[in-house]
């Protein structure tokens, strides 16, 4: 089966360039099928899996999806919701019954909750369209933030900063003594008790961030972290 | 007088020296520089983001924006900067040059903008535009089914060329222009523009040769593109 794939595994394609031949495989996330081949359809890392041929992006804008959690600033309250600006054109939608673990009554100044300002990790629950998307925040893990700084990354690189089962950010949190939470939507709330900390928190970050795409970048971290934090 | 031998001293299909690059501008969401010989362009994506006036939305895919000009540095007498009935149209041709190949369907109510700027215009600043437009998209990671190449093919005095520059475009026996654009793989043309008169054997001629300088120039972008990402993967 092998001899029909026209790119290697990791390699680097673009748009319009042949992954495959014939029909023993399918196109998934950025490929498509044009008569008896797939080809790519964005710049990206070749991916098979399975029968599956995907290209992983390397760049672009964070694109909501259900399930994604986010980190953004309630930009509104109205009677019923708010409403939270997540780096996106439109600001995601949290309704008063998704707002808190704790019972809202229906008359309830929603400001006591949250304020415009607040910064609050949420839960993507439904992307019906660009324009309207909805979010909660009484999913596991779902609060307000206190005090700490936030830092944007590209959110094609989110993936490689948490690292596989939260690896890599579990390894910078225990070196910096911070806390850290990642949103999909390429937002890092960092904070911890020494602002030096805090600092080399970031400066890991932003390496994993410049060298995503390289191997052995576990290895990397954890000697920079074992010289930046001590 | 007959052209012999161009001013340049390059063959009559061969294009000029190319170069591009991705990724030129940090805070764009994708971003590219096409050079051919002298004339640069620069291109910058920005998006999806939100449409205004909020009655160009449209629900059912996104909406491709092209704002195409010279600077005012870019020719010999300066332009007056700002849009101009020859921008105006440009920018509409290069959005409907990019659009076939676009894939905004996922960006319902939003918009992709695209900026191309040139920087120094030594003729064939549409197709240089074009060149630098698809590149940049691509490098917004924007979906898309192939990238689109743009040439400008013509006749100078009795000789049909490829990319001509400004002194080809001048020539005293007059010159004329047409520029093209191309899906290469799968040969749909989505430009397709002429200024002065060739007869219909002669514009056949004309993008028989642009159509195989277009493969060459295809090379250059996905050169480019891959060059950015050079060591990802390893």
């Amino acid at each position: 089966m092998t001899e029909n794939m026209l790119v290697k595994e990791r390699e680097v394609v673009v748009p319009g360039e042949e992954l495959a031949v014939g029909m023993d495989y399918l196109p998934s996330e950025g490929a498509f099928r044009d008569g008896d081949k797939i080809l790519s359809s964005r710049v990206g890392l070749f991916n098979l899996d399975g029968r599956l041929v995907k290209v992983i992006p390397l760049g672009g804008k964070y694109i909501p999806k259900k399930n994604d959690t986010i980190i953004g600033t309630i930009s509104d309250v109205s009677p019923m919701s708010w409403r939270v600006n997540i780096g996106w054109a439109f600001d995601v939608m949290v309704h008063m019954r998704e707002g808190s673990r704790e019972f809202i009554p229906n008359d309830a100044d929603l400001r006591r909750y949250y304020a415009p300002g607040d910064l609050v990790v949420a839960k993507i629950i439904k992307s019906a369209s660009p324009k309207m998307i909805d979010a909660s925040l009484k999913m596991p893990g779902c609060r307000k933030l206190g005090v700490g700084r936030v830092i944007d990354v590209q959110s094609s690189r989110v993936p490689r900063i948490i690292g596989k089962q939260g690896s890599m950010i579990s390894m910078i949190k225990d070196a910096t003594n911070c806390d850290i939470i990642v949103g999909q939507n390429g937002k890092i709330w960092i904070s911890g008790n020494d602002h030096k900390m805090e600092k080399v928190a970031e400066a890991a970050i932003r390496k994993i961030e410049a060298e995503a795409h390289s191997s052995g970048l576990t290895d990397k971290m954890s000697v920079f972290l074992k010289k930046e934090a001590k | 007088m007959a052209y012999n031998k161009r001013f340049d001293g390059r063959k009559f299909d061969e294009v000029r020296e190319m170069e591009a690059k991705v990724g030129i501008i940090p805070r764009a969401e994708g971003s590219a520089m096409f050079r051919t010989g002298k004339t640069v362009a620069i291109a910058a994506v920005y998006g999806p983001r939100g449409v205004f006036p909020a009655f160009l939305q449209n629900p059912k895919e996104g909406r491709l924006k092209c704002v195409y000009d010279l600077l005012s540095f870019s020719v010999t007498e300066r332009k007056r900067p700002g849009p101009s009935r020859r921008s105006t149209e440009i920018s509409m041709v290069t959005e409907d040059s990019l659009k076939p190949v676009l894939d905004l369907t996922k960006f319902s109510y939003l918009g992709v903008d695209v900026y191309v700027y040139i920087t120094q215009a030594d003729a064939g600043t549409r197709a240089a535009g074009i060149n630098a437009a698809a590149l940049a998209l691509a490098d917004a990671g924007m979906s898309m089914k192939d990238l689109i190449t743009s040439i400008a093919v013509g006749k100078v005095s009795d000789k049909i060329v490829v990319d001509l520059d400004k002194d080809e475009e001048d020539h005293e026996d007059g010159a004329t222009d047409l520029p093209m654009a191309m899906s290469t793989r799968t040969g749909e043309i989505t430009l397709l523009q002429m200024d002065g008169n060739m007869t219909q054997k002669e514009i056949k001629e004309a993008v028989e040769m642009g159509m195989k300088a277009c493969l060459d120039i295809k090379k250059v972008q996905v050169e480019a593109l891959k060059a950015k990402y050079k060591g990802a993967g390893k």
